[in-house]
């Protein structure tokens, strides 16, 4: 036995950290999703740094000019528009919609699973009953109705995301509570007269972290894939602020005369959600055995 | 079974109760008085609380609550803008929707079952790395740009199919399904990668199973193991997903709608939203959510009579 390994034998838990890492660096998608993800991310924060023009700047010498163009890669829109900073620009309500409503969806839906799962009695079923009572609403349904209460607005259709990815979220994190409690260490916890909150902070919220990062890597593209819908039908991001929902929606009216203006924002939505996705595909291969592959 | 059932219809009107409150006070937080839309030109203070009264809004809102759903359970869910029975309209877009979403299931199921059979068989060969492949790509594609592309290449290019409108079936029934292709493929190709991917899951689990060894211990035929034990068991957890998917489907059909150009259920809420009628937007999405839960209600009890293990289990908890 190596000095290394010996190391690795005392401190289990640097041993499955170098074991995660080893069986994820064999998937080569979810490392590929992993860098193409992060590569959004990026350009969405520095956006002003890398993108060849503003949003908003009209080059109307170069309407609807083609992809390949002398100063507009991917060509331009009606009114001159780069279509390279668009999308660049537009990736930025995408990542905001796709994080945000997803941590907001976490930060409400794991105390209560975990509540309803770890202290079951009386606040389980109640809890249940509210959770179907949000998924009767279908996540569209519920966005329409945010918009027309709230107005439509970028952070309203990131409110209505995050509040549609709730239930489901509720749910995973009750079944890990309910399957954690059962745990012998989780029992030794309480003999030992440990408190809820200990034994929450310490032993349950940790177990279930990994379940939860697999569904966040995979709840972020369908909020990413979300917002554009909203955008698309004008109950999110409002023109002529760019988001790549916006840019399709506007796309329609030149479908005949210049289709491309469709293609490439749906090529943008298309590869951020598939690389999160592919991340999010490799993470539950590495973090959840238990997933037949 | 009597107690089980008993149990599963009341959740499901206690979901209903909740979801209408719900419907009915997010409607009412809507910004803008409706007396105010009602009245058109009209600001006289007479006139105003003349439409108060004669729609219930100087009552309470519990007031507003009790009367709005005793009239929806008998079936009128007040009348619109346009002053034209929300219930009607309604009645009369919903087997629109129906039949795209029905078309749309088929087509997602077809395609969702085999392929994910199929990886399951062919588990880590190449048949299952493309299958995998692909329905991994089918959930990352925005379904409403496929929609798009879909009109540009087949409509617009090639002539082949309409880009949109719809025309009825009863009318001509070969122009309808022509109008019904695209649509229903495009929703039907986001079912069947869920389907695919949940399939795959389940025959693998089935495959791994005691009954299964058993049965090819007796010597049977693969095709029968195959297609007879391990892809019936499956078959069933499947139906409930479709059943969950349910919501996903209408969201689906309403951006669907949209783009072809669809007069259907999905179009309505929009339209509900655009032109600020809330009576109509209060009832869509009423039915929309009865609709869910009601359908739901049904997987769950057939569910539980081709199954009976989860009945016990849930008698247990």
């Amino acid at each position: 036995m190596s000095f290394v390994d010996a190391a690795a034998a005392i401190n289990p838990r640097a041993r499955r950290r170098r074991l995660l890492r080893k069986r994820f660096l064999r998937r080569p998608l979810a490392i590929v999703g992993l860098l193409v993800a992060l590569a959004f991310i990026v350009s969405a924060i520095l956006a002003p740094l890398i993108a060849p023009y503003s949003a908003s700047a009209t080059d109307f010498n170069a309407t609807l000019a083609p992809p390949f163009s002398p100063h507009h890669l991917l060509g331009t829109d009606e009114l001159g528009r780069d279509q390279l900073s668009r999308i660049i620009w537009g990736s930025r309500a995408s990542i905001q919609a796709g994080v945000l409503s997803t941590l907001l969806a976490i930060v409400i839906a794991v105390p209560i699973g975990i509540v309803a799962g770890y202290y079951r009695g009386w606040i389980d079923p109640v809890i249940a009953r509210l959770t179907d009572v949000l998924l009767a609403f279908p996540f569209l349904v519920l966005a329409v109705g945010l918009a027309a209460i709230l107005g439509p607005s970028l952070t309203n259709a990131t409110l209505a995301l995050g509040i549609g990815a709730v239930p489901g979220l509720i749910r995973i994190a009750r079944g890990e509570a309910l399957a954690l409690r059962e745990e012998d260490y989780v029992r030794a916890a309480v003999a030992n007269g440990a408190s809820d909150v200990f034994i929450l902070r310490r032993h349950v919220l940790p177990n279930m972290l990994s379940t939860l990062i697999v569904q966040a890597t995979v709840t972020i593209p369908a909020a990413i894939i979300g917002e554009a819908v909203l955008s698309f039908l004008g109950l999110g991001v409002q023109p002529p602020t760019p988001s790549w929902g916006v840019m399709l929606s506007d796309a329609q009216s030149y479908i005949a005369q210049a289709p491309r203006l469709a293609i490439f924002p749906g090529i943008a939505i298309f590869i951020c959600s598939l690389s999160f996705n592919l991340l999010g595909d490799g993470l539950r291969d590495v973090l959840d055995p238990r997933t037949t592959r | 079974m009597g107690g089980f059932l008993l149990r599963k219809v009341g959740a499901a009107l206690i979901v209903l109760v909740l979801a209408s409150m719900l419907v009915f006070v997010g409607v009412r937080a809507i910004p803008g008085d409706p007396a105010l839309a009602l009245g058109g030109e009209s600001r006289d203070p007479a006139v105003l609380s003349a439409i108060r009264h004669k729609y219930g809004l100087d009552q309470p809102v519990p007031v507003q609550y009790l009367r709005w759903v005793s009239l929806a359970v008998q079936g009128d869910l007040g009348t619109d803008q346009r002053e034209l029975p929300v219930a009607r309209t309604i009645v009369q877009r919903l087997p629109i929707t129906l039949e795209l979403a029905g078309l749309a299931i088929l087509i997602g199921s077809v395609i969702g079952i085999v392929a994910g059979v199929l990886a399951a068989v062919r588990r880590g060969k190449a048949a299952d790395y493309v299958a995998t492949t692909v329905a991994l790509a089918g959930l990352s594609v925005p379904h409403f740009w496929l929609g798009i592309l879909m009109i540009i290449y087949f409509a617009v290019r090639l002539h082949w199919l309409p880009a949109g409108g719809y025309v009825a079936f009863s009318a001509n029934p070969i122009q309808n399904l022509e109008h019904m292709l695209m649509p229903a493929i495009v929703l039907g190709t986001g079912l069947s990668a869920v389907l695919m991917r949940q399939m795959r899951s389940s025959m693998l689990s089935a495959l791994g199973a005691d009954y299964v060894r058993t049965a090819r211990a007796k010597g049977l035929s693969e095709w029968s193991v195959v297609g007879k034990h391990a892809l019936r068991n499956s078959l069933i957890t499947v139906t409930t997903v479709i059943g969950l998917q349910l919501g996903a489907l209408i969201s689906g059909a309403v951006i669907t709608e949209q783009i072809f150009v669809i007069p259907g259920f999905g179009r309505l809420t929009i339209d509900a939203v655009n032109q600020r009628d809330y009576t109509l937007l209060q009832g869509v999405v009423l039915v929309a959510a009865a609709g869910y839960v009601v359908v739901n209600l049904v997987v769950d009890v057939v569910y539980s009579l081709l199954n009976p293990r989860i009945r016990v289990a849930g008698a247990r908890r």
